[in-house]
């Protein structure tokens, strides 16, 4: 009963990182119409926003001391962050909740790349064939990634949660389930996260007037343009938005997965097939496989799972997603006619 | 007429002594030449080209760039470049710091990216494109395997980098193939006493194994170490290899019953799943009355970076460390230091390392045949390599020495001070009957390619 508990809990907390890069997925294909192969880079991209501001808040100051050397013979440098230096506690405050803060400036990053990435490249890609998008897509995956390695190297870099958050949640004494059960803290708050988001852009589409036109727009584009509504800016800030959702999930996700330049591509696989189980151009459905394939794939990891079906935790959602395409052609909640043509 | 007949004359002795000369010489010349034939790659300008097929691109890059650096200071002071580094402590020697065998050293690059198909493929290339005499490098044991086959075929010395599965020298070994670093058994034997004297008797052990050739022998000689030791293991799990998100994997940990978790994983995956053994608060539990213990039984100072805090009072084994205080590791430390700003990770030292150990053999044996270069290879004991007395041992072309159990240190004075020396384990205690992991080594190829 324990382990099932806690394989739902990883699920939960992997099923929300494919849930929010779904549905960034989504939101670029539903309105744009574009397959994006760099959206997993973009995922990357808010994962390193939260590297960058790390490095910059630890940002040192270093003192020589003569009378010290190194084994190489140089003076030994003495190293003090900046922050710490100039604003005492608060310094050592914003370097411990670095990863929090980073989403303040992973935002606007993000929505400029996203913009600028649209702008610039997407939209020449419109009229294309999807294979075409793809293609192109996935090559400024390949060159972000590159550029990424470059200034940051290969090897992942570790980011520490708040001390605050550090540790593990006792979830087992909260439910009278004794003390077996223990979760980290970090996890929970990322699941947390991840819903606050998903429901935050759910009700932007849903609730406000901008959403509407675009939900709309997503509908049918030409008859929203005919209403003198310059739809094509609206997709360009949704595809911005779409970064924005993709790079916040990365730079959260820095305490459980140090990030390297490829995290993207390992989660993009998966969230394809995310979109697709889901049902291509449906959120609810981008979420709802997302949170679904997660806890699927911790189940399938269980020793006692793979004592009868060795290997099945690398195979599941692939199965699953055959199982449901072949039941549901459209996936759980997808619309008719979308890629269909 | 006569003056004209007494000048040709003279000029026709002339001549036809210098094609005497040349003629009488004719046999040796092409004697010389068809040595230099016989074997692959043999070196006929001023030069002599070395390959190094290291991890340029993915997973492992930044292990590849630290070899990478290491050759290329090996190459510097083979040439007599720089200052010396371990040609000054190394010994016996004959390297003279005039290149190899008179001939300047040059280098060729590929990229393994720790692809087996992709590292065979840029040796192939470095051999019969750019006319490389040796092959060496690779961060790997899959790598070291598939190009230790290549170089075989190829009748090319191949000098390992970082391979650290039994199977390197084991199963898989080739006449070809050498290895300075350590294996898993090592790694096994090494820390043994010391996780008897650590964690006592009586524990139960959780193994986590990466699923390649690598994880399984290092699981198989942890396993084999621990069970000697009295502990009984609980369980055996193989993850794939670039899992990520371990968690799936080490929440059933939880509640197993196991009081020590044994980390067979490397490189990211072991960054990985350290990290989020350490935040299931593993680290924090009390199992079976004893506190609960994690181990990682192969260390790297550049995966140490990156496992972060995590890392800190966590038992492992290591190649070599900067930290160590004998000449010739400061003499290193220092060359390379003074080089490039950083202290030589184990790979970097391995690499310079089978540089060195590879250029003496040709000087030794006056040639760059590789049955010439394996025969003084074999048996070849050495010290002032930074790993005190050490023997390149005939029957499998396994290096032995002694081997260092660390510790993450807890309080690390610099970004580079992360592991603590616990013990250096004396080489009599990690060696072993090379009959036990089978293979054949065959004989040397060193016919022409």
């Amino acid at each position: 009963m324990d382990a099932i508990f806690l394989q739902i809990l990883n699920g939960l907390d992997k099923g929300g990182a494919y849930a929010l890069i779904a549905l960034g997925l989504t939101l670029a294909f539903g309105t744009l119409g574009v397959v994006n192969f760099a959206h997993g880079a973009l995922f990357m991209l808010g994962a390193f926003c939260a590297v960058a501001f790390n490095k910059l808040v630890s940002l040192q100051q270093i003192v020589l001391d003569p009378t010290k050397t190194t084994a190489w013979g140089t003076p030994l440098e003495i190293k003090t962050p900046y922050v710490e230096a100039w604003f005492g506690d608060f310094g050592t405050f914003l370097i411990n909740y670095s990863v929090p803060f980073s989403i303040l400036v992973t935002i606007p990053i993000m929505l400029i790349i996203g913009i600028v990435m649209e702008r610039g490249l997407i939209r020449h890609f419109y009229n294309r064939p999807h294979a075409d998008q793809i293609l192109v897509t996935f090559g400024l995956a390949i060159v972000l990634e590159e550029i990424i390695k470059h200034f940051f190297g290969a090897n992942p870099i570790p980011q520490s949660a708040p001390d605050i958050v550090s540790g593990s949640a006792n979830i087992g004494l909260w439910l009278g389930m004794g003390e077996a059960i223990v979760y980290p803290w970090w996890r929970l708050v990322y699941f947390a996260f991840s819903a606050v988001v998903i429901f935050a852009v759910f009700a932007f589409l849903q609730f406000t007037t901008y959403g509407m036109v675009v939900r709309a727009g997503m509908f049918d584009r030409h008859t929203v343009g005919l209403l003198g509504i310059n739809i094509q800016k609206r997709f360009t800030v949704i595809f911005g938005l779409a970064a924005v959702v993709a790079g916040m999930a990365g730079a959260m996700y820095t305490p459980i997965y140090p990030p390297d330049y490829a995290i993207g591509m390992q989660f993009l696989v998966l969230s394809f097939v995310v979109v697709v189980v889901g049902g291509m151009g449906s959120l609810g459905g981008a979420v709802t496989a997302g949170f679904l394939l997660g806890i699927l794939q911790s189940f399938a990891s269980m020793n006692e799972i793979k004592s009868i079906f060795p290997g099945i935790d690398q195979i599941i959602i692939y199965l699953v997603a055959v199982i449901i395409l072949l039941t549901l052609p459209r996936g759980l909640l997808g619309r008719k006619g979308v890629m269909e043509d | 007429m006569s003056d004209k007949f007494n000048d040709f004359s003279r000029r026709s002795i002339l001549k036809a002594g210098a094609a005497s000369a040349f003629v009488a010489s004719t046999p040796m010349f092409f004697i010389s030449g068809a040595n230099a034939a016989e074997y692959c790659n043999s070196p006929t300008g001023s030069t002599v080209t070395l390959g190094f097929n290291v991890p340029q691109t993915g997973a492992y890059a930044d292990e590849g760039a630290d070899e990478l650096r290491a050759y290329k200071l090996a190459v510097k002071h083979l040439n007599g470049e720089g200052d010396g580094g371990m040609m000054n402590t190394f010994k016996p020697s004959v390297l003279k710091g005039n290149g190899i065998l008179g001939k300047k050293v040059a280098f060729v690059t590929g990229d393994t990216q720790t692809k087996s198909d992709a590292a065979r493929a840029s040796a192939k290339r470095m051999i019969e494109k750019d006319g490389a005499v040796m092959i060496t490098g690779g961060s790997s044991s899959g790598v070291a395997i598939a190009v230790q086959g290549l170089c075989q075929e190829a009748g090319i010395i191949f000098m390992a980098g970082l391979t650290h599965s039994n199977d390197t020298t084991g199963k898989d070994k080739r006449a070809n193939g050498f290895r300075h670093f350590f294996n898993a058994y090592m790694s096994g034997a090494a820390l043994g006493p010391v996780l008897e004297k650590e964690y006592g008797k009586e524990r139960q052990a959780y193994h986590l194994t990466a699923d390649y050739t690598w994880g399984w022998t290092q699981e198989e000689s942890m396993k084999n170490t621990t069970e000697a030791l009295g502990w009984k293991t609980t369980k055996t799990v193989k993850t794939p290899v670039g899992a990520g998100d371990f968690s799936q994997y080490i929440t059933p940990v939880l509640n197993s019953g196991a009081d020590v978790l044994i980390l067979n994983h490397y490189g990211k995956d072991m960054i990985n799943s350290l990290t989020q053994a350490v935040q299931f608060g593993l680290r924090d539990k009390q199992v079976n009355g004893k506190n609960f213990e994690i181990v990682v039984p192969l260390f790297s100072r550049l995966m140490a970076q990156g496992a972060g805090e995590s890392i800190k009072g966590i038992l492992g084994s290591t190649n070599w460390n900067w930290s160590l205080k004998d000449d010739a590791s400061q003499a290193f430390v220092k060359s390379f230091g003074a080089e490039y700003g950083t202290p030589p990770s184990m790979a970097a030292h391995t690499c310079y390392c089978q540089a060195l150990l590879y250029a003496n053999a040709c000087e030794t044996a006056g040639t760059f045949s590789p049955e010439g270069v394996a025969k003084s290879l074999e048996g070849f004991k050495f010290d002032g390599l930074g790993n005190g007395a050490t023997e390149y041992r005939a029957e499998d072309h396994q290096c032995f020495k002694d081997v260092l159990v660390v510790r993450g240190n807890q309080n690390p004075t610099s970004q580079f001070d992360l592991l603590e020396v616990v013990e250096i384990t004396p080489r009599s205690q990690v060696e072993y009957d090379w009959k036990i992991f089978g293979g054949n080594l065959g004989p040397v190829n060193s016919k022409a390619c």
